[in-house]
């Protein structure tokens, strides 16, 4: 696997930063052919993927359980006079619930899971870079790619869905805490109401596209982390650029994906 | 015993490059089986780059490098696999996993390299080779909670773990303190002699390579400056070697002073 070199500096000009951009694309294209090379071949180190799943759950639960809360909280609290000025107060457990569903949910718990997890991985594999770990794995006869990136690519992309459901759960029941403060309702009716407004051709596409914003994560890290140089300070380097392209990158495919989607279930516009 | 027919590494005109920057250039050199073959340099000279193209972490750009009579680099990654099962290399920085306790990370070369090794088997190796380094209490510590001279230890029992045939020490006593040094050093002499191993040292330390070599080499401005023996290359009346050892010399007694 041969990789183009980013250039480092304090000062870089325009044309070195346009460099680097085409580096970087091209970087993630390369390592992107090689986990789809390597995913497949045994031994598959089921074990590693098992415990790197642990960790992220472990290391995300709290943050985005406050974050969907929040979220759902705030959207129902900002939509309900705004209903209530189009009398369409019966709406908004309906509409909370498809916003969640179908693109905050999703977009946020990605955003999040790539400032705490990218960053993360960018760190921890940048610092295994630069003080060899990496090096004294491959004279151990282990292929490092297959052992480290290939392992938490998988555990990033099969996770991610999994925090989004629940995070959707948390967000409707912080609708619903939004809405009885203003107004009773009971929880089986907001229930109801949230089922009876979401169809499945929502919920689909909104957690299908989360396996993508996993992966991102997953491989912008192990990119950045894995391609890391110059001491510490190539960690901390590996460390933020990998949160600000992994961002980036979920909000790109973000716009793409729902592209598809629309054009594939042309109902649901 | 020194086994002078027997080659266990050989290198025919090994070059180097970073940019415009000559690391190696026309590097030859043989390793004998059970030898140790002592490579000086000041830091900056190749040293660390040699070892590497050695290993086959990294490519020369041109040369030979022959281990037990193949070109590793021909071979392919499998097969060059097969023959780092038989090396063990120790890292500057001892590059220990820092996500690992000790006990893992002498597990994991076992594990990697006998995938068939029982837990007990492998659980006994681990504690008789922190035995051999005589850091048994540390089994369950962190790297974090090692000093330099224990990386360094556990390091070493990480790369011998596998009983290599071929060891290569990247600077094992740099960084610590005259006594350590000495005792790391009769260290890897006894190991070198129980298993009969064979080993390339990196040094420029010379009480290190006092009590380790058999022969040596000194890199100089990318090519190999000097060969003998350790009483040679002291006692020599050459200029540049008189000023590099008796510096060191200096140096080592200012440490030893200071313990
Ligand atoms: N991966 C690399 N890329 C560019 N230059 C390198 C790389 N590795 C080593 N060098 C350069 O090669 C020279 C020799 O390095 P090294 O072998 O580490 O020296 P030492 O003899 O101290 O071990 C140094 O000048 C170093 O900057
Ligand atoms: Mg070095």
């Amino acid at each position: 696997m041969k990789l183009p070199k980013v250039k480092y500096g304090r000062r870089l000009s325009y044309k070195e930063y346009l460099f680097n951009f085409f580096a970087t694309i091209t970087g993630l294209t390369i390592f992107n052919i090689e986990f789809i090379k390597q995913a497949f071949i045994p031994p598959y180190e089921i074990a590693e993927v098992k415990k790197h799943m642990d960790e992220l759950g472990v290391k995300t639960f709290g943050i985005v359980s406050v974050t969907g809360f929040i979220i759902g909280l705030v959207l129902a609290m900002q939509s309900q006079p705004v209903l209530a000025r189009f009398g369409a107060s019966d709406f908004l457990p309906g509409m909370v619930a498809l916003s969640v569903v179908r693109e905050l949910g999703p977009v946020i718990t990605a955003l999040i899971f790539a400032g705490r997890v990218s960053s993360g991985i960018g760190a921890e594999l940048g610092s295994m870079r630069v003080t060899e770990q990496i090096d004294a794995m491959e004279v151990s006869a282990v292929n490092p790619f297959k052992y480290l990136v290939v392992t938490r690519i998988i555990a990033t992309t099969m996770i991610l869905p999994i925090l989004t459901i629940y995070v959707i759960i948390i967000a409707l029941l912080g609708g619903y805490l939004a809405v009885i403060i203003v107004e009773s309702m009971s929880f089986e009716y907001y229930r109801f109401a949230v089922i009876n407004s979401v169809e499945f051709g929502d919920l689909i596409p909104g957690v299908a596209k989360t396996f993508v914003f996993g992966y991102i994560v997953g491989l912008v890290g192990c990119y950045k982390g894995f391609t890391a140089e110059g001491g510490t300070e190539g960690v901390g380097k590996a460390s933020t650029s990998s949160v600000v392209i992994a961002s980036l990158l979920i909000l790109i495919f973000d716009m793409i994906l729902v592209k598809i989607s629309l054009w594939l279930w042309p109902t649901l516009g | 015993m020194v086994m002078a027919n027997i080659r266990v590494v050989e290198i025919e005109n090994l070059s180097k490059r970073f940019d415009s920057l000559i690391v190696l250039e026309n590097i030859s050199l043989f390793v004998s089986r059970a030898e140790n073959l002592v490579i000086f340099g000041r830091s900056g000279q190749g040293k660390s780059v040699l070892l590497k193209c050695i290993i086959g972490l990294m490519p020369p750009d041109s040369g030979t490098i022959y281990i037990n009579g193949r070109n590793i680099l021909e071979l392919s990654l499998n097969e060059l696999n097969k023959v780092r099962k038989n090396i063990g290399f120790l890292f500057q920085g001892s590059a220990l996993y820092d996500s690992m306790t000790v006990k893992e990370n002498l597990s994991f070369p076992l594990k990697k390299i006998f995938p068939d090794m029982k837990q007990s088997e492998i659980d006994e190796k681990v504690k008789s080779t922190l035995e051999l380094v005589s850091l048994e209490d540390a089994i369950n510590k962190m790297p974090s909670e090692l000093s330099g001279g224990m990386k360094k230890r556990i390091g070493l029992a990480r790369s011998i773990i596998t009983d290599p045939e071929l060891m290569l020490y990247d600077e094992p006593t740099t960084g610590l303190d005259p006594i350590t040094t000495k005792e790391i050093s009769e260290l890897i002499i006894n190991l070198q002699k129980k298993l009969n191993m064979t080993s390339i040292v990196v040094t420029h330390d010379l009480i290190c390579a006092e009590i380790i070599a058999d022969r040596a080499i000194f890199l100089k401005d990318a090519r190999i400056a000097y060969e003998g023996k350790i009483s040679d290359l002291t006692s020599s009346k050459d200029l540049f070697l008189k000023n590099f050892f008796s510096n060191e010399i200096i140096h080592a007694k200012e440490e030893s002073i200071k313990v």
